[in-house]
C-alpha cells in the first residue's frame, strides 16, 4: 500500500493573498517500485470531521485511519494517522451471462454523516454498492452464570448462587460488518456515489445511468437519468461523475466526458433527461487540438459546503463555477500547463485518460487538489 | 468455460504497442513553430494508425472501458474528418468524397471501423436487452421510472450470478437461446459431404475437407488478410 498524506498543488487563497506551502505529513506504506497490484489504492476519502481517512484498493480492501486523538487540541495539528479498521469489502466477482469476472477494486467510499457512536460508509465496485457499518468494542460482559469465561456451557445443576455479568474493559476492537448490499442495478460500471443531504437515500452513477436508492431498501432503485442511445451506436458521451447538492436534496449534477455539467431537478420530472441547466465553457480556439475532447473530458466533480460553487477537474486544470453562470467558470486554475505540448505523447501511452479527483478544503475559501490518478495513484 | 474473457489489457502489450509505433509528432514538438499558433488541420497517418489501433485494443477487451471507447472514437472522427481532402473547403463535418488510394484506404478503414464498433455496441446493448427481461413486479408508488436494472429485471443475471446461488430451470433454456455461440457453429466442424467422417478434434476444418466450395475459401482468406492488414502496424515511412 502506498499512501501520502500530502497535497501537491499550490494555490493561492481565494480570499487570501498569502502562498499555501503544502508538503509531506505522513507517508504510509511501502515507498518503492515493488508493489502488489492489489495494494494499489483506488480511492481515498476522509470523513466529515476529517478524524477518520478511508482508502479503497485494487484489492477490494478497504483500510481507514484514525487520526491520534491527543493531537487535535492543537489547531495546526498535524495529528498522526494510524490504521483504525481492515476488512474485505468486495471480493472479485463472475458473471456467468456475460462471462466476465467483475473487479473488487474499490471506485468509491463515500461516508455517512455521524448519527451514533458508529460510523457507517457506503462503498462500490464497478457494480455492487455495499453500506459498512464501523463500530468500537471497548468492554465485554464477564461473569455468566451459565457459561465459563471460554465459552464453555456449565451444567445448570452445578450452579449454586447467581450473579450479574458486568461488563470490563477490553483492548479496544474494530469491528466493519456489512450492513445492506445493493447489487444488480447497474449495467456499466460505477463511477460515482453521493449521499443526499436528506440522509436518507443517496445516488449511483455508472457511464450511462444515474439511480437512486433508499439507505434501507436493497432490492429496488428508481431510475433518474438514462443518457444510453436507442442506438449504441450513436453514442458520443458518457458519465463521468455526479454529485448531489449539499443543501437541496432535489437537486444533483452529473459530469460527462464531452466537459458538460448538467444540473437537474429531480422535482421537474421523475426521468432526469432533460437538464435544469448546462454548464460549458466554449472551447478556447487557440488551444485547440485532437485531443480536446479527451483533455475536456471531467474527471470529477464536487460542490462547495454553501453549495453555491462547484469545483470540476478535467485533465489539465480545475475550475469553478458558480451555480448562477452556466456559460464559463468563474475561476480556472491550470495544474499542469507543462503537459499541453506533450498530449500526443501521453495519448500514445494512454495517460491522457488519467482521471483525478478534487475536493475542497473546509472553509470554502480556497481548494485543494488531492489528486490520485487511474493508473498510478499518488 | 470461457474464462479467459475476464482478463484486462496487460502492461506488456502496452509496452509493445509503444515499441511498435513511431509516431511522427513533430508538429507538437517544443520549439516548433506550429505549437504557438493554431494546431495543423491534418493530422499525421501514423496519428491516425495509432487512433485504429487503441480503438480496436478497446473493443478487443471483454468489458470496455464504455469512456475510453467514446473518448478515442471521437477523437478518430476528427483526424478523420481533417485527414479527407478538402483543400479549398472549410473543415466540414462528413468527409467530402474525392477520388484517390488514400481516400479508399480511408474509407474502407471506415467502414470496418464501424462495423466493429457497430458490432460490438450492438453486443453491448443485446446483452443489457438480455438481461432485461419481463419485470414480475411493478412499482406503483412514487413517481419514477423503477430503474430498468432493478433486481426484477436483471432476474436472468439474478439467476446465475453467484449471490444467489440458485438456478430456475424455466429461465436457463430462454438465456442460452441468445448466446452467441457462433465459434462453435463454425460449419468447418459439420461433415460436408457424406462418406467425410471428420471430428471437430481433428484440427481445422479447412485441410479435411477438400469438399469445401472454392469461393468460401478465398472468402474466408480475404476476411483473414484483411483484418490482419488492419492490424498490422505501420511500416517504416509511413
Amino acid at each position: 500500500m502506498f499512501l501520502k498524506f500530502s497535497l501537491r498543488s499550490v494555490f493561492n487563497g481565494a480570499g487570501g493573498g498569502n502562498d499555501i506551502q503544502w508538503c509531506f505529513s505522513q507517508v504510509k506504506g511501502a515507498v518503492d517500485d515493488d508493489v502488489a497490484e492489489a495494494d494499489i489504492i483506488s480511492t481515498v476519502e476522509f470523513n466529515h470531521s476529517g478524524e477518520l481517512l478511508a482508502t479503497g484498493d485494487k484489492g477490494g480492501r478497504v483500510v481507514i485511519f484514525q487520526q491520534e486523538q491527543e493531537n487535535k487540541i492543537q489547531s495546526h495539528s498535524r495529528g498522526e494517522y494510524n490504521v483504525y479498521s481492515t476488512f474485505q469489502s468486495h471480493e472479485p466477482e463472475f458473471d456467468y451471462l456475460k462471462s466476465l469476472e467483475i473487479e473488487e477494486k474499490i471506485n468509491k467510499i463515500r461516508w455517512l454523516p455521524q448519527k451514533n457512536a458508529a460510523q457507517f460508509l457506503l462503498s462500490t465496485n464497478d457494480k455492487t454498492i455495499k453500506l459498512w457499518k464501523i463500530s468500537e468494542r471497548d468492554k465485554r460482559p464477564e461473569g455468566y452464570n451459565l457459561k465459563e469465561e471460554d465459552g464453555r456451557y456449565r451444567d445448570p445443576t452445578t450452579v449454586t448462587t447467581l450473579r450479574v455479568p458486568v461488563f470490563r474493559p477490553m483492548d479496544l476492537m474494530v469491528e466493519a460488518s456489512p450492513r445492506r448490499i445493493f447489487a444488480n442495478a447497474h449495467t456499466y460500471h460505477i463511477n460515482s456515489i453521493s449521499i443526499n443531504s436528506d440522509y436518507e437515500t443517496y445516488l449511483s452513477a455508472d457511464d450511462l445511468r444515474i439511480n437512486l436508492w433508499h439507505l434501507e431498501i436493497t432490492d429496488r432503485s428508481f431510475n433518474i437519468v438514462d443518457i444510453k442511445p436507442a442506438n449504441m451506436e450513436e453514442l458520443t458521451e458518457v458519465i463521468t461523475a455526479a454529485e448531489f447538492h449539499p443543501n437541496s436534496c432535489n437537486t444533483f449534477v452529473y459530469s460527462s466526458s464531452k466537459g458538460t455539467i448538467r444540473l437537474c431537478d429531480m422535482r421537474a420530472s421523475a426521468l432526469c433527461d432533460r437538464h435544469s441547466k448546462l454548464f460549458e465553457e466554449p472551447e478556447d480556439p487557440s488551444n485547440r487540438s485532437f485531443f480536446s475532447e479527451i483533455i475536456s473530458s471531467i474527471s470529477d466533480v464536487k460542490f462547495s459546503h454553501s453549495g453555491r460553487y462547484m469545483m470540476t477537474r478535467d485533465y489539465l486544470s480545475v475550475k469553478i463555477w458558480d451555480l448562477n453562470m452556466e456559460n464559463r467558470p468563474v475561476e480556472t486554475y491550470q495544474v499542469h500547463e507543462y503537459l499541453r505540448s506533450k498530449l500526443c505523447s501521453l495519448y500514445e501511452n494512454d495517460c491522457i485518460f488519467d482521471k483525478f479527483e478534487c475536493c475542497w478544503n473546509g472553509s470554502d475559501r480556497s481548494h485543494e487538489n488531492v489528486t490520485t490518478s487511474q493508473s498510478h495513484p499518488f | 468455460m470461457m474464462l479467459s474473457k475476464g482478463l484486462k489489457r496487460k502492461r506488456e502489450e502496452e509496452e509493445e504497442e509503444k515499441e511498435a509505433l513511431a509516431v511522427d509528432a513533430w508538429w507538437l514538438e517544443p520549439g516548433h513553430p506550429a505549437v504557438a499558433q493554431a494546431p495543423p488541420a491534418v493530422a499525421s497517418s501514423s496519428l491516425f494508425d495509432l487512433s485504429v489501433l487503441k480503438l480496436h485494443h478497446s473493443l478487443r477487451q471483454s468489458e470496455p472501458d464504455l469512456r475510453h471507447l467514446v473518448l478515442v472514437v471521437n477523437t478518430l472522427r476528427r483526424i478523420q474528418a481533417s485527414m479527407a481532402p478538402a483543400a479549398a473547403l472549410p473543415p466540414a463535418p462528413s468527409p467530402p468524397t474525392a477520388p484517390g488510394i488514400a481516400d479508399n484506404l480511408l474509407a474502407s478503414s471506415d467502414a470496418a471501423l464501424s462495423a466493429s464498433m457497430a458490432s460490438l455496441l450492438e453486443d453491448l446493448s443485446h446483452i443489457e436487452g438480455l438481461s432485461q427481461a419481463p419485470q414480475p413486479l411493478v412499482d406503483e408508488g412514487p413517481p419514477g421510472r423503477p430503474s430498468g436494472a432493478a433486481p426484477p429485471s436483471l432476474g436472468a443475471l439474478d439467476l446465475l450470478g453467484p449471490a444467489t446461488g440458485c438456478l430456475l430451470d424455466d429461465g436457463l433454456e430462454g438465456l442460452f437461446e441468445d448466446i452467441d455461440t457462433s465459434m462453435y457453429d463454425s460449419e468447418f466442424w459439420a461433415p460436408v459431404s457424406e462418406g467425410h467422417k471428420s471430428s471437430p478434434e481433428d484440427g481445422p476444418g479447412k485441410e479435411e475437407a477438400p469438399e469445401l466450395d472454392e469461393a468460401e475459401l478465398d472468402y474466408l482468406m480475404d476476411v483473414l488478410v484483411g483484418t490482419q492488414a488492419l492490424e498490422r502496424p505501420p511500416g517504416p515511412g509511413r
